[in-house]
């Protein structure tokens, strides 16, 4: 953003502090102080460095060892996840996750944009001061909580709607993700519409445009990358959520080929199986694999983060 | 567009403009209702909690010893749990998420090496937290054997804090205004002298939205704690021991919803989700104020 500018800063820095550096009295201390504090810091860099690379490191290598008992095809593809049998096809898991963050950005998507052009464009100055600390503290709220509210009141709920005997499964899951991932999506939006420059919606009006024609062919589309932004983080956040979906997916191993049958995603399923299993055993070699592979889908997302912002400020 | 509109025989214009705002009247009432409804929809969900659970609660609750198998367990151990384990969390994380933060914005050179750490903090700064937890047994549970923990489950709630808070600091130190630093500088002020008085205090405001977004967040956390703290605690209240087993009130509340076999389950699960609610909005609450008296100071 500003990294010549903070350069040339941090020249500045470092040409006054060595200009200052006579060997004698306060200005020895003040040289010796800022010499141990950049150390100190560049220790933390380094440690936060390790951990974090230790992190992709170890992860990488335990899942890999799966392949030495089980062939990618069949831990990609096969949908037999059978540990007790040496079976080991993570296909039902990998296709959950994926179906229940297509099904939560579907809902989400334009429920979210709908509220931050509510909380950016409609709403008096009186209630947008309200609503949007407020919606910062949701964005706080644990997601256990949430897990407790979908099975206490949404599941009976689905049950009696739609007449199955469970009610777990997709959709459940789905709609706590939603109410979930609403307050994150809509406040980055909201910031991403509010950052607009004023003279954009002057312009529209001034040609003749309504307030609905204003915001769908100018605003929104000027603060697209940001929204863009707001969604992917969102679909990090759906994609790596365990507990909330663990209370309600109905952790059965089988294919979700209907929106109300109990299945299971990678996170619930690490998240059931792990206390159960051996650490040197296939199958958790598996369990690791499949938190790898989250690792590297959260990691490729921020990356296009990264790619868009990119693009977005070149433009 | 509005130009056509005008050269245009005067019966169109008119229905195309009270189209136009027809369309404009249903979409304003649109985001209204949606806006309106799905906040206080959420809100009110957060209502029921605390409405359902806040009334019943005791002392004897909050304090009290969970019971396996007769009524009237109480949550003492694993609230206890959960501000033990958070502040050993926040006091390795903060000072080491702080110091790597300061490092990326003031003193790291401007190479390929630091911009692949950058992505690689911002990455892990929205990873799964599960992965944290996997993380967590391969290092306590394998590495050094120390089995489920409530140092295990801190340090890697620490490890799950750092990135995020590693970016937050760098971040809003990057957007304290050049002029303030340069001056600082001019006035003959060493990098310390410039970063402990001008940059941290105007940047603070930032720093501790971004703790106690952690703090709210390491609160709440289960799926970290069930991993490397597990699911039971040591059954002893202000048990202060770094080596039990560290269950917290988030994993209390999944425990006694799906697997307890109490016969008060229902009754301990609304109390607990009502405490959990309670206390994030309050440490959210409370590490906000100084910062909108700060605010109000300033203007």
């Amino acid at each position: 953003m500003s990294a010549p500018a903070s350069a040339a800063a941090t020249e500045l820095g470092t040409s006054l502090k060595t200009s200052s550096g006579k060997t004698f009295g306060r200005r020895a201390r003040l040289a010796f102080y800022n010499r141990t504090f950049k150390a100190i810091c560049v220790v933390c860099a380094v440690f936060v460095c390790i951990i974090l690379f230790s992190i992709l490191f170890l992860m990488g290598r335990t899942g890999i060892l799966t392949f030495e008992y089980v062939s990618p095809m069949e831990f990609f593809f096969s949908t037999e996840w059978v540990p007790e049998n040496e079976q080991y096809g993570a296909f039902i898991f990998i296709f959950g996750t994926f179906a229940l963050t297509a099904l939560t950005m579907l809902i989400a998507m334009p429920i979210s944009i709908l509220i931050a052009v509510f909380l950016a464009e409609v709403t008096p100055p009186w209630l947008r001061a309200v609503l949007r600390p407020v919606l910062d503290l949701l964005v706080g709220i644990p997601s256990v909580v949430y897990g407790f509210l979908g099975m206490t009141l949404l599941i009976p709920l689905l049950r009696d709607v739609t007449g199955t005997t469970m009610g777990d499964g997709l959709l459940a899951a789905a709609i706590v993700l939603t109410i979930m991932v609403l307050p994150t999506i809509s406040r980055i939006s909201d910031d991403a519409i509010t950052a607009v420059p004023k003279k954009y919606r002057d312009a529209s009006y001034a040609l003749g445009g309504t307030r609905f024609q204003t915001t769908f062919k100018v605003v929104l589309p000027a603060a697209r990358s940001g929204i863009m932004y707001a969604g992917i983080l969102g679909m990090a956040r759906a994609i790596g959520e365990t507990m909330a979906v663990v209370m309600v997916i109905g952790n059965t191993p089988q294919l979700a080929n209907s929106l109300l049958k109990p299945t299971s995603v990678l996170t619930s399923n690490i998240v059931m199986q792990i206390a159960n299993v051996p650490f040197d055993s296939t199958w958790n070699y598996a369990l690791y694999l499949m938190g790898f592979l989250l690792l590297v889908i959260s990691l490729l997302m921020i990356v296009l983060i990264r790619f868009m912002q990119r693009k977005g400020v070149q433009r | 567009m509005s130009a056509g509109v005008q050269q245009s025989p005067r019966p169109f214009a008119s229905s195309r403009k009270s189209g136009n705002r027809l369309k404009n009247n249903l979409f304003t009432g649109l985001v209204w209702t949606v806006g309106i409804c799905t906040i206080i929809f959420i809100i009110g969900l957060l209502f029921l909690i605390l409405e359902k659970g806040m009334p019943k609660l005791s002392i004897d609750f909050l304090l009290g010893l969970p019971d396996e198998i007769m009524e009237g367990g109480g949550i003492g151990p694993a609230l206890f749990n959960s501000f033990y384990v958070l502040i050993i969390s926040l006091v390795i994380s903060i000072p080491l998420g702080m110091a790597a933060g300061i490092y990326l914005s003031e003193f790291a050179p401007d190479n390929k090496f630091i911009g692949f750490l950058r992505v690689c903090v911002e990455g892990l700064a929205s990873v799964p937290s599960i992965i944290f937890g996997l993380f967590g047994i391969v290092l306590f549970v394998e590495a050094f054997d120390i089995g489920l923990t409530i140092i295990g489950g801190a340090v890697s709630l620490a490890f799950l804090n750092l990135p995020v808070l590693t970016r937050v600091t760098e971040e809003a130190i990057r957007a304290v205004p050049q002029e303030m630093k340069h001056a600082s500088f001019a006035l003959g002020g060493t990098h310390l002298q410039t970063i402990r008085r001008v940059l941290i205090p105007v940047a603070l405001n930032g720093i501790i939205t971004g703790i106690c977004l952690v703090a709210g967040r390491a609160f709440g956390e289960s799926a970290v704690i069930i991993l490397t703290a597990g699911v039971t605690t040591s059954g002893v209240m202000w048990d202060f021991n770094l080596l039990s087993p560290g269950e917290t009130l988030a994993v209390h509340l999944w425990y006694v919803q799906s697997e307890a076999i109490v016969p008060d389950a229902v009754e301990i699960a609304e109390k607990s989700a009502a405490v959990l609610v309670f206390i994030v909005l309050l440490i959210n609450l409370l590490f906000r104020i100084p910062l909108w008296l700060n605010a109000r100071k300033m203007r």
